[in-house]
């Protein structure tokens, strides 16, 4: 009979964070960052369908970094999580805050059970409303759990990244004036970023009831050139009824312009 | 507690809902009156609803599963839009409505029914497409227009008279406010314009821009129009002119 060889508990604490540090810095960076209507997340993400950003719930957006399996199967949990939580109770009672703690225990669970952690870091992000400001939650791979109301920085070369988003920022810009300053600093001073290495989307109070929008290709390319106009919502659908009622706001989804439903 | 039979009178039914193709989409209407029985329940009731982006659902039958049962369908296809990234074809949605009509299938055999009409626009094909249900959950897609509901027979009779192929918006809508005036004119279950408390029906517009409620000063404006003329159709033609015989 073989006798296990002891290893110290500290030991494997660190070999696990180092292990999962590892796989989080081989992976391209995100940022996310409040302006004046809304928030913004920009990731250096050469695919157009494997996505690193997405929509969880009305204000919610998900963000991750790392290995795409492993957040997109957190994604997917949590949209499970909020729509199973909006059509039981409901639509308000959806929160940011409340997801991003189960997110932070399970990956905390994991880290101290499992054999491999996962190699993720992750961004719950929220639109305020009713008086409540944006919010962003960071969740690292151990469940270490941190809320940001100006900007956060994921993956691997965080650091720095956070101090070129950190040394222009301001919550009053306008929507396009921060996807070109966001990705100046996602970038760095020795590269530029083009539309075809970037996602980026926005949670924005002109959206209506879904306020999560992408902003692909065309569009991405006119911002980064200076060449947009005044950034545009999809028009004012709001929620006529509450309680138990359907939901009546437009789907929003409406590009910047066209017309939304009545609310 | 009332037994069987009683609660199958006091559930809320009633009800007209249309929907019709034109030119750009689909357009949808239904009445705001909710009934128990012989008695009104409600009279401003919503039962167009929009499904997602570019469909709508309304809904006939028993109100408190009707209406459940478009909450469970909204959340069903903006849940499968977020988890694949895409959004359901036209008729793999009219497929999920089926299945949860279908499932309700016991509880219509009891006296609740809930029978709903679902439209809307067809990205891939460009067109408005209408489809119609019946409690067992078949369904079956209408090439042009189609009314449910205890009112539905009049509104359909209303529809066929005046449908063409391509009607412009303004025409389609028009169409649509005419045969809920009319099915609330013969239908004790279907509601009419409310000019006291300003409650008129509901009227949905989807198109390639998606779900769009008409505003209710719009709508309000088109059946004044409406009644103004069934006012002056009333007149004897011409007028009495002394000596002439009535026309």
């Amino acid at each position: 009979m073989t006798m296990p060889f002891y290893v110290a508990p500290e030991q494997v604490m660190k070999d696990r964070a180092e292990y999962a540090q590892k796989g989080i810095a081989r992976g391209r960076s995100l940022v996310a960052t409040v302006y004046a209507e809304g928030v913004l997340i920009v990731a250096e993400n050469p695919s157009r369908s494997l996505h690193k950003i997405s929509e969880i719930y009305d204000r919610i957006a998900f963000a991750g970094v790392g290995k795409y399996n492993e957040y997109d199967q957190l994604r997917v949990a949590g949209v499970r999580h909020a729509d199973t939580k909006g059509y039981a109770f409901s639509r308000e009672d959806v929160d940011a805050r409340s997801l991003a703690n189960l997110y932070a225990q399970f990956l905390g669970n994991v880290f101290t059970h499992e054999m491999k952690p996962l190699e993720v870091e992750i961004l719950v992000a929220e639109l305020g409303s009713g008086g409540r400001p944006d919010q962003l939650y960071h969740i690292a791979y151990e469940g270490t759990i941190t809320d940001e109301d100006r900007f956060t920085v994921l993956g691997g070369d965080a650091e720095s990244i956070a101090e070129r988003v950190g040394a222009g920022w301001s919550g009053e810009r306008d929507r396009n004036e921060a996807i070109r300053e966001t990705v100046r600093a996602l970038a760095g001073p020795d590269r530029k970023l083009g539309p075809g290495d970037l996602e980026v989307a926005v949670l924005s109070r002109e959206n209506g009831r879904r306020a999560f929008r992408r902003i692909t290709n065309g569009e991405l390319q006119s911002v980064l050139e200076g060449t947009a106009g005044p950034a545009g919502g999809g028009g004012g659908a709001t929620s006529r009824r509450s309680g138990s009622a359907p939901a009546r706001g437009a789907s929003g989804r409406d590009a910047s312009g066209s017309g939304s439903s009545r609310g | 507690m009332p037994g069987g039979s009683e609660l199958v009178t006091q559930a809320r039914h009633g009800t007209t809902v249309v929907a019709l193709r034109f030119a750009d989409g689909v357009v949808m209407a239904g009445d705001r009156r909710a009934t128990e029985g012989h008695v009104i329940a409600h009279r401003a009731m919503e039962k167009v609803f929009p499904a997602d982006h570019h469909s709508a659902v309304a809904i006939a039958g028993a109100a408190g599963f009707a209406v459940e049962m478009v909450r469970l369908f909204q959340t069903q296809l903006e849940h499968y839009e977020k988890v694949e990234g895409v959004t359901l074809s036209l008729e793999g949605k009219a497929n999920q409505l089926a299945q949860m009509v279908r499932q309700h299938l016991p509880l219509a055999m009891q006296g609740l029914p809930v029978v709903p009409l679902f439209a809307g626009y067809d990205v891939t094909r460009a067109m408005g497409r209408i489809f119609t249900y019946d409690v067992t959950g078949g369904h079956y897609e209408e090439a042009d227009f189609q009314a449910t509901g205890s009112g539905g027979r009049d509104a359909r009779t209303t529809i066929k008279l005046g449908f063409r192929e391509g009607l412009p918006r303004g025409e389609a809508v028009e169409l649509a406010i005419e045969a809920l005036y009319e099915a609330a004119d013969e239908d004790s279950g279907t509601g009419g314009p409310d000019l006291v408390r300003g409650i008129y029906p509901t009227i949905a517009v989807v198109t390639a821009d998606g779900y769009q409620e008409l505003p209710e000063a719009e709508v309000a404006e088109r059946f004044s129009t409406l009644i103004e003329r069934k006012r002056a159709e009333r007149e004897p033609v011409g007028g009495l002119t002394s000596g002439g015989e009535p026309g």
